[in-house]
């Protein structure tokens, strides 16, 4: 096969899927390739939804059903270098790997970057260890582009909400969903402590939105697919590239090789789904598989960078739990996440204080989520056996009488966290799996710390009966839950964007400096972390590049009062 | 799976998830069919490893849970050295051997003895305590067979979702805002 579009598109996630939908907007033709299968989108009509994804805990949580599945596409783990090739084997930090990537299981809250989070190293100064630098472009340059994929993927919630939020040019497409009711309670208790809690702003539909219905709070929305659609991303932006007829979508086909001719990409080697191989020629390639799959497929495809791979950064995850034996919090009603905060990532004269006892010149914290109980599996595995089961479950302690705060704390970036090849492991493609060194750092170890008591504070004043503190990764300290393979799905890092070539994997736009014709559109390019999820800022980056491959102009933000009417006919 | 296995594996459950402690046992629940079902899901087409969507009917809509989604060639491959181990089958073996389920229930209730319907409830506890590896994975097979969708052969009549008050699925009904924002 060659020759087969204007670009070719290697990974449909969020990233993926943007630059598919301005391309095709400009007139280019683009092949959106996926190595996993497709269940978001009726094989029909690429502009329905495929009718496989449901409320079903085994399906989505015991059984792998949105991938990768460990046996067959396995990453290896180790926490440094000392402790040899690797320590674990099998799911490190996965992302789906499926049509749609990681917004399919995504539970859809989407912020923006602050200001200061692009000038890291200009606002705060340097850390110990951390490659800490600005990014090569800030806020008001994206600022466009954020407000273009928040209409695109059909964001709610409500502007002014927060008080430490990024200017905004418009309000948000779409008014706040319904607030759970253990986040009304938990955002009561955080305001009497002294913090700021706001509506999370969430890419799941508050209303009937641009053809897709408005969510219907079935509690099914962090690791499962989105039965109705209502989750926007990456499905809004899919939809509209596929409804153009200059998109061609390639599903359970595997990438292995970027081929190149000096500083060109002259096309792509795959495999097809009976494991065949081809070849397609490209004029462009986008690579979008994620910042563990990305440096991964660019390794494979031998390019060399001392930066390549490094600087991973997961979002180290402070995990403080309260339990409420007076209260029902049913928190399997509602958006799994309705409320946050941000005032760990905002410095005060107590957190600098902090952060000079631990020896630092300063630390931040990340995006609190207010978050509930378990669903009935997972909580029952918690459970004891025996005898004692039955009233425990019916108890419902890991269910309904527990509140919880997840911090997704900002980490730094260190050359030593990366992705590199395993030099053993393979998948069952035959190809080298990713390994992860990853280990947190004294920022992220004594902001969790810090920040955790806080937190803990919160469920006091809430009413917590008592409150148990935990941490992903693991550390020796909590006791519990001491994994040190990080649970987080924020995968970041690895291929950094800045202006110099011999200390950035890729240029301000995204593209590879050594490759004239390739183009990284995910959280790999970026060049601190932030501790806000990453899937906006990437979607937004992704869009600014491919109005800058099309020479064209992002649409800006969506106009009028938030609270009117948004169908279809007004918003697109 | 041979009628003693059967017979252990029933025993083995219903000493985790006991009939008369305020909730329903195992055998009520059909846990040990959920587990007999996912180790032989390769004998039914498609094999039972993905019920289908987007609804069940209880609470509207289709029953679409009951047509289990087809695999592709990855996903067989993924699922039957899941199950099935590798079996010194090079297309399996590409990080080296895999030990199936099937092979790890075989060892495990071998490991309770062949008296284990037998032997007092105490008795039985202990041996299920002397290993951990088998007991932890009895027990999330279990917990799956109680607390997951009906559709995989336990869960029977929804028994483990009534008795602690949770509904389970609720596509396309949902929750209102007001069940949502409420106490």
């Amino acid at each position: 096969m060659s020759g087969a579009a204007d670009a070719i598109i290697i990974g449909s996630g969020p990233g993926g899927a943007t630059v598919a939908e301005v391309l095709t907007r400009a007139g280019w033709s683009v092949v959106i390739i996926e190595k996993g299968r497709n269940h978001l989108l009726d094989p029909t009509d690429l502009t329905r939804p495929a009718g496989d994804y449901s409320n079903d805990e085994i399906k989505f949580i015991s059984r792998y059903f949105l991938g990768p599945d460990p046996l067959t596409e396995p990453r290896a783990f180790r926490r440094n270098a000392g402790e040899g090739e690797h320590t674990h084997v099998g799911e490190v930090n996965s992302i789906p790997t499926t049509v749609g990537g990681g917004g399919t299981h995504a539970d859809g809250k989407v912020p923006r970057f602050r200001e200061e989070d692009f000038r890291l190293h200009s606002a705060y100064g340097p850390q110990p260890g951390a490659h800490v630098e600005d990014w090569p472009l800030d806020y008001a340059e994206l600022e466009p582009f954020y407000a273009e994929v928040e209409r695109a993927i059909g964001v709610a919630g409500r502007a002014g909400a927060n008080p430490f939020a990024a200017w905004r040019s418009g309000p948000y497409p779409m008014p706040p969903g319904a607030p759970m009711y253990g986040a009304v309670l938990s955002s009561a208790a955080a305001e009497k402590v002294g913090l700021h809690p706001y509506e999370a702003p969430t890419a799941a539909n508050s209303i009937a939105y641009d053809g897709r219905p408005a969510c219907n709070n079935c509690g099914f929305c962090a690791f499962f697919g989105c039965p109705i659609h209502a989750k926007g991303d990456p499905v809004a932006l899919l939809t509209k590239a596929m409804a153009t007829g200059r998109a061609q979508l390639m599903s359970e086909t595997f990438v292995s090789r970027i081929i190149t001719d000096g500083r060109r990409a002259t096309g792509v080697e795959y495999l097809d789904a009976d494991g065949a191989t081809h070849t397609m020629d490209a004029g462009l390639v986008v690579v979008a598989g994620g910042a563990i799959e990305t440096p991964r497929l660019l390794l494979l495809s031998g390019l060399e960078h001392p930066a390549l791979g490094r600087h991973l950064m997961v979002h180290f995850q402070t995990i403080v739990v309260g339990h409420f034996p007076q209260l029902d919090l049913h928190p399997q009603k509602g958006r799994s996440v309705t409320h946050v905060h941000d005032d760990a990532m905002v410095q005060d004269d107590a957190a600098r204080a902090a952060a000079a006892e631990a020896g630092l010149p300063w630390f931040r914290g990340g995006l609190v989520e207010h978050s509930g109980g378990g669903l009935p599996i997972m909580s029952a595995r918690h459970s004891p056996w025996g005898r004692a089961h039955a009233q425990a479950m019916i108890d419902g302690d890991l269910r309904d009488h527990m509140w919880a705060f997840i911090m997704q704390g900002e980490d730094l970036p260190y050359a030593t966290n990366k992705v590199d090849l395993s030099p053993s492991v393979r998948d069952a493609r035959g190809y080298p799996v990713a390994r992860v060194t990853y280990e947190p750092g004294a920022h992220e170890l004594a902001a969790s710390k810090y920040h955790g008591k806080i937190l803990q504070a919160v469920l006091e004043e809430m009413g917590a009966g008592y409150v148990i503190h935990t941490s992903s990764p693991g550390v020796s300290y909590h006791g519990v839950g001491a994994t040190p393979v990080p649970e987080s799905r924020h995968v970041i890092g690895t291929a950094r964007m800045g202006d110099n070539p011999d200390t950035a994997v890729c240029d301000r736009w995204g593209r590879v400096h050594a490759w004239d014709n390739v183009v990284v559109a995910d959280s790999s390019v970026f060049v601190t972390a932030s501790g806000y999820g990453p899937t906006l800022t990437l979607v937004a980056l992704a869009a600014r590049a491919a109005h800058h491959l099309a020479d064209t102009k992002p649409t800006g933000p969506v106009a009028g009062d938030q609270t009117g009417d948004a169908s279809p006919t007004a918003t697109t | 799976m041979s009628e003693q296995e059967y017979a252990t594996l029933r025993a083995a459950c219903q000493q985790m998830m006991p009939s008369g402690t305020g909730g329903p046992g195992a055998d009520e629940a059909g846990v040990a069919d959920y587990i007999d079902s996912f180790l032989g899901a390769f004998t039914f087409d498609p094999p039972r490893i993905w019920a289908g969507g987007p609804t069940s009917g209880r609470h509207g809509g289709a029953a679409g849970f009951a047509d289990f989604v087809s695999l592709s060639r990855l996903d067989e491959l993924a699922w039957r050295m899941r199950i099935e181990g590798s079996q010194g089958e090079p297309e399996r073996e590409f990080n080296g051997p895999v030990i199936g389920l099937q092979q790890r229930y075989r060892d495990g209730l071998a490991a309770l003895g062949a008296d284990f319907v037998e032997v007092d409830g105490k008795e039985q506890r202990r041996r299920l305590r002397a290993d951990d590896a088998f007991r932890e994975l009895l027990w999330e097979h279990c917990c799956e067979g109680m607390y997951g969708a009906p559709e995989y052969g336990g869960n029977r009549n929804a028994i483990g979702w009534s008795y602690i008050g949770v509904e389970g699925d609720v596509q396309p009904r949902g929750y209102s805002d007001a069940e949502v924002s409420q106490p």
